[in-house]
C-alpha cells in the first residue's frame, strides 16, 4: 500500500466523461442487440443492413445523393432536437414532459394553420406554432399546480386529443390527390423558412435546409444559458427540485410549475413549426397515430446527458440511425427496419441506469483498493 | 449457570466491524448484554448506533467479528433470523398501522390461526391482557392507533415483542415523544421488565434517563467503542465527556436581558388543519419583544407547525391579525415577509430548509439571491455567490466535502442545519422564528446552535423558538408559551418552572387562562 504512487484524480471521475462514456455504451449495446436480431432473422443480409443503419447517406455512391440525404437528415434532427431540448429542459426542472409529443402536433397544427388557412409569413407561423405548444404544456402545469395531476398523465391524455383537433383544424388544407396537406412552396411560399446560407450553399443548395438549423443549435445554447446561469433558471430549478423549499424562500412555486411546462411546450411547438415550414414534410390526411417526434425527444435528451449541448449531438446520432434504418428496407421488410431503428433507440434511454451503474463499479473498486484504511 | 443460562450473557456482540464506501461506521465494536439488565448504548449522531443494531438485526452483515446468543455463535442473515433468536425492537418511529386496532396491530405477522386459517383473535386477547397485567402496560386492546395516546402507542409496540415471546428487547431513542409523566412510566415499566428476566437495549442520547434507568451503560463515538461502565459508578458529566470526547457545558450562558420595543404581535390567530375538520391553531395571540427569546413548548402535533406555518406564510390565517415591526403583514406574502426581517428556521430542515440536490452554495443564497449583489439582470453573479458561501462557511465552520460545490445532500445533518442557521442569521432578521433547530444532532452542534440563538437575543433581536426538548426549552427560552391542542395554555418562567410543572400543561392536565 505505502510504495503506490499518489495518484492523480481519474479522468473517469468527471461526470462529463462519465455521461459520454454511459452514453456510447448504450450506442454500442442497441447496434449489437440489432445485429443479434436481424441475425435471427436472416443472416444472410444481416452485416449488410447493420452497414446501411450505420452509414445512413454514405451508403450512397453517389456524392450528390450523399450530400442530399446528409441535408435530410439534418433537416429533421432540428425538430428532435427542439423535442428533445423540451424533455431535458423539463425534466432537469424535475418534470417529466411527455407531453412533448402532443404540443410538437399543436405546433404543426397551428403553424400550418396559420400558413393555409391566414396567408402569414413564415416568422408569424413559427411564433403561433411555440405559443400553441406553450399553451398546451402550460395547461399540463396547471394541472399540476393547482389541482396535484401528475404532468405525465395529463400530458398523454392531451397528445390524443390535440392529435384529433389537429386533423380537424387542417381538414379544410388537404390535397385530395396526395392525401396531404398542400405544398407550402407551390400554395405559400411566403411561409416557408428562408433557406440557411451556411448549409444551403455547404449542400449544393439543398431544397429544405433552411436558417431552421442554425436557430435550433442558437436555443440549444440558448437553453443552457437559461439553466445554468439565469435567476429564472435559478428559481426554476430549486422549484423542480424541492417545491417546499422554493415555497418557503417565497419564490412562487406554482407559477414556477406553469412556466417551465409552458418554455417546455414552447420548445416542442416551435420544433414542430421548424420542421413542417420547410415544406419537406406535409400533415397526412386522418393522422391516427401521434408523431414519434416527441417519444424520440425522451431518447436524445438521455442520450445526451440531459445537457442541451449534448441534445445536438445525440438527436443528429438518432435521426442519423433512423434514416438509415429506412434504408434498410432494401434488404429487410420495412416493419424490421423500423424495430431496428427503435431497438437502438430504446437502449438510448438508458444512459442514466448505465452511468449510475459506472459510478458504483469505480465506487467498488476505490474501497478495494484503500481496504481498510478509509477515513 | 443460574437460572438455567448457559452463558452470562443474552446476548453478545465481539469486535463487530462494519465499513461502507469510505467510512467505518463500526470500528471494533463490543457490547456484552447480561440476562435481566438494562444495558444503555449511548452515542452522538453518526456514532455507530443505529448501524450496530442493524448489524444485531440481520439488515446488514459485519465484514468482522461474532455475535453469540447464550454463549454459542450465531449467524443473523435477516430480520427474520433476528426475530426468531427472540430479539424484538421498539422504534424511534413506530410502526403501527394508524387505522386498526391495537389487538390487531400486535398480532400482525404472527396471527394466531386455525387449521382453515380463521383468525382466533380470543386467544390473542388473553394472552395479551395477561401480558399488560404482569407488566402494567395498560392498553385499550379493541382501541384504533389513530385515537390514542403516544405513551399508549409505544405500550402497544413494547406487546408486540412480548406477544411474540421475545427475550432481548430493543428501545430505539424511545423517549423522544413522549411527555415527563410518560417517560416515568415507561422507566417504571423497563424495570419491570428487566425483572422479569428480560434483557434490555436502551438506545439514547440523554445522559439523565440513562443515569435513571440503566445498569450499565456502552459508549460509542464516531464508529469506536470507548468503554463500558456500570452507570452506579460515573457521574452524568464523566458519561458524556466519553461520548463527545471532550467536557461540553449543558448550560447555556446568556447575558443579562435587555427588553425592547414589541417586534411580533399576533392576535387571535386561527389556524385551519389538514388533517382533521378541527382548527389546528385556536385563537392564539402572543407578543415576541426585542432582546427576548419567547419559547412556544409542547408535545409533537399538539399545532405547532400549523403556528409557524401561518405566522412565515406558509399557510393562509383562518382569522387573526399579525403585526411585525407595527406593520399588518396578516396577508403579505412570504418573500415580503422574509425581506421585512422574518428569518425562518424551518422544522424539517429536507422538506424546507433546503433544496438537497442543489449546492451548498446555492442553498446559502436561497432567501436572498434576488438582491442586486447576486443579480444583475437576471444573470446571477457567480463569484458573488461563492464568495458569500465561503464566507459564509468560514464564519459558522459548515464543514462539507468539496465546500461551496458541495451537494446539500451529501452533507451530515448538523452541517445542513449549520447551513441553514448561517443563511438565516446572516441575514440580520428583526425576527428569528426557530423550530426545532437542534431536531437529531449531537451534542456538540446543538452547543454551537444554542449559542447562535442566544446571541440573536443578546443583539437585541426578537427571537420565538418552537421546541419539543424539554432540556431546550427551560435553558434557552425567556419565557415559556405552553401550547396544547392548538391553544396558549400556559405562560411560565424558566428560572422557576420545573419539567414535572411543564409536563401538566403539555399534557393538558392544568391550564390556565393567558
Amino acid at each position: 500500500m505505502e510504495n503506490r504512487k499518489v495518484s492523480r484524480p481519474s479522468i473517469l471521475r468527471i461526470p462529463a466523461v462519465q455521461t459520454v462514456i454511459a452514453s456510447l455504451l448504450c450506442v454500442l449495446a442497441g447496434l449489437l442487440i440489432g445485429f443479434i436480431v436481424l441475425l435471427l432473422i436472416n443472416p444472410g443480409g444481416a452485416t449488410e443492413a447493420m452497414g446501411t443503419i450505420i452509414s445512413n447517406f454514405m451508403s450512397f455512391k453517389k456524392a450528390a445523393k450523399q450530400i442530399s440525404n446528409f441535408g435530410n437528415t439534418l433537416v429533421k434532427t432540428v425538430p428532435l432536437l427542439m423535442c428533445s431540448l423540451s424533455v431535458l429542459f423539463s425534466y432537469k426542472v424535475g418534470l417529466f414532459n411527455i407531453g412533448a409529443a402532443g404540443q410538437y402536433v399543436a405546433g404543426i397544427g397551428v403553424g400550418l394553420f396559420f400558413a393555409h388557412g391566414l396567408n402569414a409569413p413564415w416568422w408569424i407561423c413559427m411564433i403561433m406554432a411555440m405559443l400553441a405548444g406553450a399553451a398546451l404544456g402550460a395547461i399540463s402545469g396547471l394541472l399540476k399546480a393547482t389541482r396535484n395531476v401528475n404532468e405525465v398523465i395529463s400530458g398523454i391524455m392531451l397528445n390524443w386529443i390535440c392529435l384529433y383537433l389537429v386533423n380537424m383544424l387542417l381538414a379544410p388544407y388537404m390535397d385530395i390527390k396526395m392525401n396531404e396537406t398542400f405544398a407550402l412552396k407551390v400554395t405559400h411560399p411566403a411561409a416557408v423558412i428562408p433557406e440557411s446560407p451556411l448549409f444551403g450553399s455547404l449542400l449544393n443548395g439543398h431544397k429544405y435546409t433552411t436558417i431552421a438549423v442554425e436557430l435550433a443549435i442558437l436555443i440549444a445554447v440558448g437553453i443552457w444559458i437559461l439553466m445554468t446561469k439565469t435567476k429564472l433558471g435559478y428559481e426554476l430549478r430549486a422549484t423542480g427540485l424541492n417545491k417546499y423549499a422554493a415555497r418557503y424562500s417565497g419564490m412562487r412555486d406554482g407559477f414556477n410549475i406553469i412556466l417551465t411546462m409552458a418554455i417546455s411546450g414552447g420548445l416542442a411547438g416551435l420544433g414542430a413549426s421548424m420542421f413542417y415550414l420547410t415544406d419537406m414534410i406535409k400533415w397526412p390526411m386522418a393522422v391516427t397515430s401521434v408523431p414519434a417526434m416527441g417519444f424520440n425527444g425522451i431518447a436524445a435528451a438521455f442520450l445526451g446527458g440531459l445537457h442541451p449541448l449534448g441534445a445536438i449531438f445525440s438527436s443528429f446520432f438518432i435521426q442519423h440511425i433512423t434514416d438509415g434504418g429506412s434504408f434498410m428496407e432494401k434488404i429487410y421488410p420495412s416493419e424490421i427496419a423500423g424495430f431496428i431503428s427503435a431497438i437502438i433507440i430504446y437502449m438510448c434511454a438508458f444512459v442514466l441506469l448505465i452511468k449510475q451503474q459506472l459510478g458504483k463499479a469505480r465506487m467498488r473498486r476505490v474501497t478495494e483498493k484503500k481496504g481498510g484504511e478509509a477515513k | 449457570m443460574e437460572n438455567g443460562h448457559t452463558s452470562e450473557y443474552a446476548i453478545e456482540m465481539l469486535h463487530i466491524t462494519k465499513r461502507f464506501p469510505g467510512i467505518i461506521a463500526n470500528d471494533d465494536v463490543t457490547i456484552q448484554l447480561r440476562h435481566g439488565e438494562i444495558h444503555a448504548l449511548l452515542g452522538e449522531n453518526g456514532a455507530g448506533k443505529s448501524t450496530l443494531m442493524s448489524v444485531l438485526f440481520g439488515l446488514y452483515q459485519a465484514e468482522e467479528g461474532t455475535i453469540k446468543k447464550d454463549g454459542k455463535e450465531v449467524k443473523i442473515l435477516s430480520p427474520n433470523d433476528a426475530n426468531d433468536l427472540g430479539i424484538g425492537m421498539v422504534h424511534q418511529h413506530f410502526k403501527l398501522v394508524e387505522c386498526f386496532t391495537v389487538l390487531d396491530n400486535i398480532i400482525l405477522g404472527n396471527e394466531p390461526t386455525n387449521k382453515l386459517g380463521v383468525l382466533n383473535k380470543a386467544e390473542a386477547r388473553k394472552k395479551i391482557i395477561a401480558l399488560s397485567e404482569k407488566y402494567g402496560l395498560q392498553v385499550d386492546p379493541d382501541a384504533k392507533i389513530q385515537d390514542i395516546t403516544v405513551g399508549m402507542q409505544q405500550r402497544t409496540e413494547i406487546l408486540k415483542m412480548l406477544y411474540r415471546d421475545n427475550e432481548i428487547l430493543i428501545f430505539d431513542e424511545p423517549t423522544a415523544v413522549l411527555t415527563p409523566q410518560e417517560i416515568n412510566e415507561l422507566m417504571q415499566i423497563m424495570k419491570n421488565l428487566a425483572a422479569e428476566g428480560k434483557s434490555i437495549l436502551f438506545i439514547s442520547h440523554k445522559l439523565a434517563e440513562i443515569m435513571a434507568v440503566a445498569d450499565r451503560c456502552t459508549v460509542l463515538r464516531k464508529g469506536k467503542y470507548i468503554g463500558t461502565v456500570n452507570t452506579a459508578d460515573v457521574t452524568m458529566e464523566e458519561l458524556s465527556a466519553m461520548m463527545v470526547g471532550r467536557n461540553v457545558s449543558f448550560h447555556v450562558a446568556k447575558g443579562e436581558q435587555h427588553l425592547g420595543d414589541v417586534i411580533l404581535k399576533i392576535e387571535n390567530m386561527t389556524v385551519a388543519s389538514k388533517v382533521h375538520k378541527n382548527n389546528a391553531v385556536r385563537n392564539v395571540s402572543l407578543e415576541v419583544r426585542a432582546g427576548e427569546i419567547v419559547c412556544i413548548a409542547g408535545i409533537d402535533g399538539n399545532g405547532q407547525s400549523e403556528f409557524v406555518h401561518g405566522l412565515t406564510g406558509l399557510e393562509p390565517l383562518v382569522s387573526g391579525k399579525i403585526t411585525l415591526l407595527g406593520k399588518d403583514i396578516t396577508k403579505l406574502p412570504i418573500r415580503k415577509r422574509s425581506v421585512m426581517g422574518m428569518s425562518h428556521i424551518p422544522e424539517d430542515r429536507h422538506k424546507h430548509g433546503l433544496v438537497l440536490d442543489y449546492s451548498l452554495e446555492n442553498n446559502i443564497v436561497l432567501q436572498r439571491y434576488f438582491e442586486p449583489f447576486f443579480d444583475k439582470a437576471g444573470f446571477l453573479r457567480k463569484k458573488n455567490i461563492r464568495q458569500y458561501a465561503e464566507k459564509l462557511i468560514e464564519q459558522y465552520d459548515v464543514r462539507s466535502g468539496q465546500g461551496p460545490v458541495t451537494l446539500a445532500r451529501s452533507m451530515s445533518g448538523g452541517n445542513q442545519q449549520k447551513a441553514i442557521i448561517a443563511r438565516e442569521i446572516d441575514r440580520n432578521p428583526s425576527l428569528l422564528v426557530a423550530v426545532q433547530p437542534t431536531r437529531g444532532l449531537d451534542i456538540g452542534a446543538i452547543e454551537y446552535i444554542h449559542k447562535q440563538i442566544v446571541a440573536q437575543r443578546d443583539a437585541g433581536k426578537a427571537v420565538l423558538l418552537v421546541s419539543l426538548e424539554m432540556d431546550e426549552v427551560l435553558d434557552v427560552s425567556d419565557r415559556i408559551l405552553v401550547m396544547y391542542e392548538g391553544e396558549i395554555v400556559g405562560q411560565l418562567d424558566p428560572k422557576t418552572t420545573t419539567p414535572e410543572e411543564m409536563g401538566l400543561y403539555m399534557s393538558g392536565a392544568k391550564r390556565e387562562e393567558v
